[in-house]
């Protein structure tokens, strides 16, 4: 049993360094910038640069409109499959799942074969056609998280007495899905919000192919150029997705009091 | 699954208004997903010109891409098995170690956040931590006089990917592996200790036969996991290490292999090598949840 | 010396002692039951004999030899538990074989073990089953069947019949006591079911609080319980609150009548209060039915429980609840109704707090 709780708590040592000393070379990395004494300069210089505001408030606008666009499409989804088409329940999750199977890389390069400019749909030959391209395949990168924290959620409601109840009272089918059903679900569609945030926010592959102005490819760029705004970058970075999770934690927290068990 | 719609006059409104319900996820699956995928399988198998062959598939064997091939394989195998081990550990620390509950609740939050933190600047932190400046780098040099690049140590490597794919492989692990591990039962070990067995016996006959379908069907998730991923290995090292997703990378961007259907077929070796990953993860799954009952 | 002795055992977690000083012999095949509610005590006292805990003092000692040092995969005991704790990757010939492959037995050795203890539960034809596809009840005597297969010096069962449906746990329950008479093994039986622990020990121990509140055969905790808490817990029991009015004489009051009983009271004085146990069969209000003792009344209610029905009844300044066994001849008393409880005092059992 001793020997049991050592073991336990090299492991966890270990763990635990591997974890954090990265975070602490990236934190000590970034202040270092001035010579011989620590300083914000990094962030200065970062917060300081146009492209680095531009690139961030388009990424940020970027996860908004997926959010609000992916719900629009889970959301309903979800319902519906679990209300009327619980058969073709197992189709639909393994759609839902296929981007964790086919890589990201392999899904835009299928995108840019088929909406290029030539082609019947030619999304890529124009800016908000290449800005929409990019917000669907944001959707598609977060589909498996946000389906399935909205499903999750979906479960603990027993949607199908919800929305009886409501038809009973009366209410329409638009009333039905966003008075009834949204409330209810929304700690699944926040935590689904938040995951969705961190990953477009440091999102590389599907901008840089797509040629937009995000933020994981700015990251890459000024990795590629410059010594300490990196670091900088990669503690901001990191702080995002700490908030984005903490917030998941919270909301999931809230939920739980919020529907004690029967 | 649209199909339905239009083929079946003769079933009634109701069920055609069932099915128009998930006529938008549909399309839009079939729009983002399906379509764009089947795209480059089919072109895979097909010239410039749009004949079938086979030559697409034939080319994937020439030095180039089947050493890019065998890097991505064996960094993902790599960072997949250690991810895999180390990950164990730590859950088991966590779950049977008797170590205080906030740190089992501190480690799962931690693994929530880094299991998602993969990108550019995962490649950032380990530079500036592993790199020729980087913290560890220094602290060794300057206080034990130890040259870690003196050792043929480099972060832009097999090895150095492997260590920084680990970042977000053991969080992984750790997230999926606890439930699995709390699902053992107490009773389970005190049965096949009061019927004599010793620690090891119980590990080996009892315990890891039924964690088994878990450890393996995750390791080979962190395996198609690290197998897709680009940004980090990109960051980190340009396009210095041959590894597949970076060679698809620069095909895209400006056909360097001078044959845009060898970029499907590359496209299809990376589905297939990631897609039976997956399906073997979700059979593993299946059968480890036959015994969560 | 018994074959099974537990002396001066003790047990604290933290602040909190679980088990106080706990002495007890259980002889070689004796079927002994720990009866109590949860938290009594009792479950911690199973686990200090398989070894699962350390007693904070005291010994065990089995057919001779102190345990004190042994791990409980040293020990050679048999446990079946609650939860039945089936090894879910092995089909039920691997499970029953289980504790002879960890010692080493040969093939033919175990195939011949385990093919007569699958007999002796009656499940020969599941052996390829795995224990998903059992029942509760099936699991649990495959449960059985493993723990007995390596042939252990005493049997721990750790409330094994609790998770099943109340049919099975009576068929199963006749099964244990037949089994375990069958192979003479020495078992302890961990319950919190009276009617269980009655119909099927050698002896009960009635766990309170830590305590041992009595131990004794069935008939003797059943008829003569020697707290309140045992009363109570096992019996039907009928408890009358009284008064002590002369303790030489034996007389006490109730409900402002005067009442002598067989024997003097020791330990306490005039107007202490006391608790008196009347068996439901020793009590009736049917008119003309015998007894030397009436006390007249008014019932306050009566509710129907099956086999008895449960009268309140106002006795002077007390209200007395009492039980009678239900019979189609009867007539059950109605509110406001006046009725005479009649019973003999030799019948009053004095028992303490």
């Amino acid at each position: 049993m001793k020997a049991q709780r050592l073991g336990a708590w090299i492991a966890i040592a270990i763990g635990a360094s591997y974890f954090i000393i990265p975070l602490l070379g990236t934190l000590e990395f970034s202040l270092r910038m001035r010579r011989g004494a620590y300083s914000f300069d990094a962030y200065e210089s970062v917060f300081a640069d146009l492209q680095f505001r531009e690139t961030f408030g388009y990424s940020m606008l970027m996860a908004v409109l997926t959010i609000a666009f992916g719900m629009l499409l889970v959301v309903p989804t979800a319902y519906w499959v679990r209300l009327r088409l619980p058969q073709v329940r197992p189709i639909v999750e393994f759609v839902t799942l296929l981007p964790l199977v086919i890589p990201a890389i392999v899904i835009v390069f299928g995108y840019l074969r088929l909406y290029n400019s030539s082609s019947i749909l030619p999304l890529t030959g124009s800016t908000s056609g290449t800005n929409a391209l990019l917000m669907f395949s944001y959707m598609t990168l977060s589909l498996p998280y946000m389906y399935r924290a909205v499903d999750t959620a979906m479960r603990a409601i027993d949607v199908r007495t919800l929305t009886e109840a409501a038809e009973s009272l009366g209410a329409k089918w638009p009333t039905i899905l966003f008075r009834c059903i949204f409330p209810n679900v929304m700690s699944g569609v926040l935590s689904g919000a938040f995951i969705t945030f961190a990953i477009v926010m440091g999102e590389f592959t599907m901008a840089a192919l797509l040629n937009r102005p995000a933020f994981g490819p700015y990251l890459q760029l000024v990795g590629a150029n410059k010594a300490y705004e990196p670091s900088a970058l990669a503690v901001i970075a990191f702080a995002i997705t700490w908030l984005s999770m903490g917030l998941i934690q919270l909301v999931s927290r809230f939920q739980k009091s919020a529907s004690p068990k029967a | 699954m649209t199909t339905t719609t239009a083929t079946a006059p003769l079933i009634n409104k109701r069920a055609v208004i069932d099915w128009l319900g998930i006529a938008p996820f549909a399309i839009f699956a079939l729009m983002f997903l399906i379509v764009p995928t089947l795209y480059l399988v089919t072109g895979a198998f097909l010239t410039p010109e749009g004949t079938f062959t086979f030559k697409n598939l034939a080319d994937l064997f020439t030095p180039t891409i089947l050493s890019a091939y065998w890097i991505s394989i064996r960094v993902s195998v790599a960072s997949s098995l250690g991810g895999a081990l180390i990950g164990f550990f730590l859950a088991w620390a966590i779950v049977l170690g008797g170590v205080p509950n906030w740190i089992r609740s501190g480690l799962l939050t931690f693994s929530g956040v880094a299991s998602n933190f993969a990108g550019v600047p995962l490649a950032f932190a380990f530079l500036s931590t592993l790199g020729r400046t980087g913290l560890v780098t220094v602290f060794l040099r300057d206080w034990f006089g130890f040259n870690l690049y003196g050792t043929g140590f480099n972060l832009l490597s097999f090895f150095g990917l492997t260590i920084t794919y680990m970042y977000f492989q053991i969080p992984l692990m750790v997230l999926i592996l606890t439930p699995a591990l709390d699902g053992l039962k107490k009773e389970w070990r005190e049965a096949a200790e009061i019927l004599g067995a010793s620690t090891w016996q119980y590990w080996r006959m009892v315990a890891l036969p039924i964690l088994w379908p878990s450890l393996l069907g995750t390791t080979l998730l962190l395996f198609a996991n690290a197998f897709g991923a680009i940004a980090t290995a990109y960051a980190l090292t340009g396009s210095s290490l041959n590894i597949v997703p970076i060679l698809l990378y620069a095909q895209i961007r400006g056909d360097v292999l001078h044959n845009p259907n060898l970029g499907y077929a590359l496209a299809l070796g990376m589905i297939v090598i990631t897609g039976i990953s997956n399906i073997l993860y979700i059979w593993l799954r299946m059968r480890a949840e036959r015994w969560q009952k | 010396m018994a074959f099974l002795t537990l002396t001066n055992i003790q047990k604290s977690f933290g602040l909190v002692q679980v088990v106080h000083n706990f002495n007890m012999g259980i002889e070689k095949g004796e079927f002994v039951s720990f009866l109590g509610p949860s938290g009594c005590g009792k479950t911690t006292i199973l686990r200090m004999i398989a070894g699962f805990e350390t007693p904070s003092g005291g010994s065990v000692v089995i057919n001779g030899k102190d345990q004190g040092a042994l791990k409980p995969n040293q020990r050679n005991i048999g446990m079946v538990f609650q939860a039945y704790a089936l090894f879910p990757n092995m089909n039920v010939h691997d499970n029953v074989a289980f504790g002879l492959k960890v010692a080493g037995a040969s093939k033919t050795d175990i195939d011949i073990r385990v093919k007569q203890m699958l007999g002796l539960i009656k499940l020969e034809h599941l052996a390829d089953r795995f224990p998903y596809q059992l029942s509760g009840g099936q699991q649990q005597r495959v449960a059985l069947a493993r723990a007995l297969a390596v042939k252990p010096q005493v049997l721990l069962l750790d409330e094994p019949l609790s998770a099943l449906d109340a049919k099975i746990r009576i068929s199963l329950r006749e099964e244990i006591r037949q089994i375990q008479q069958q192979l003479g093994i020495t078992t302890v039986f961990v319950t919190h079911d009276q009617e269980e622990a009655l119909s099927i020990s050698d002896r009960i121990v009635v766990m309170n609080a830590g305590r041992a509140d009595q131990i004794g055969t069935p008939f003797e905790i059943y008829n003569t319980p020697a707290t309140r808490f045992v009363a109570s817990f096992v019996g039907t029991l009928n408890i009358i609150e009284g008064k002590v009015a002369d303790p030489a004489t034996g007389a006490v009051t109730i409900g402002g009548q005067r009442i002598a009983l067989k024997e003097p009271i020791a330990g306490l004085k005039g107007g202490d209060s006391i608790s008196l146990a009347l068996r439901p069969e020793a009590a009736s209000i049917a008119e003309g039915s015998k007894g030397d003792t009436s006390l007249p009344g008014e019932v306050v209610s009566t509710s129907f429980l099956g086999s008895v029905i449960r009268t309140k009844l106002r006795v002077g300044d007390d209200v007395i609840s009492f039980d009678m066994f239900n019979d189609p001849g009867i007539t059950p008393p109605v509110a406001g109704e006046n009725v005479s409880l009649r019973f003999a005092a030799k019948d009053l059992l004095v028992i303490r707090e």
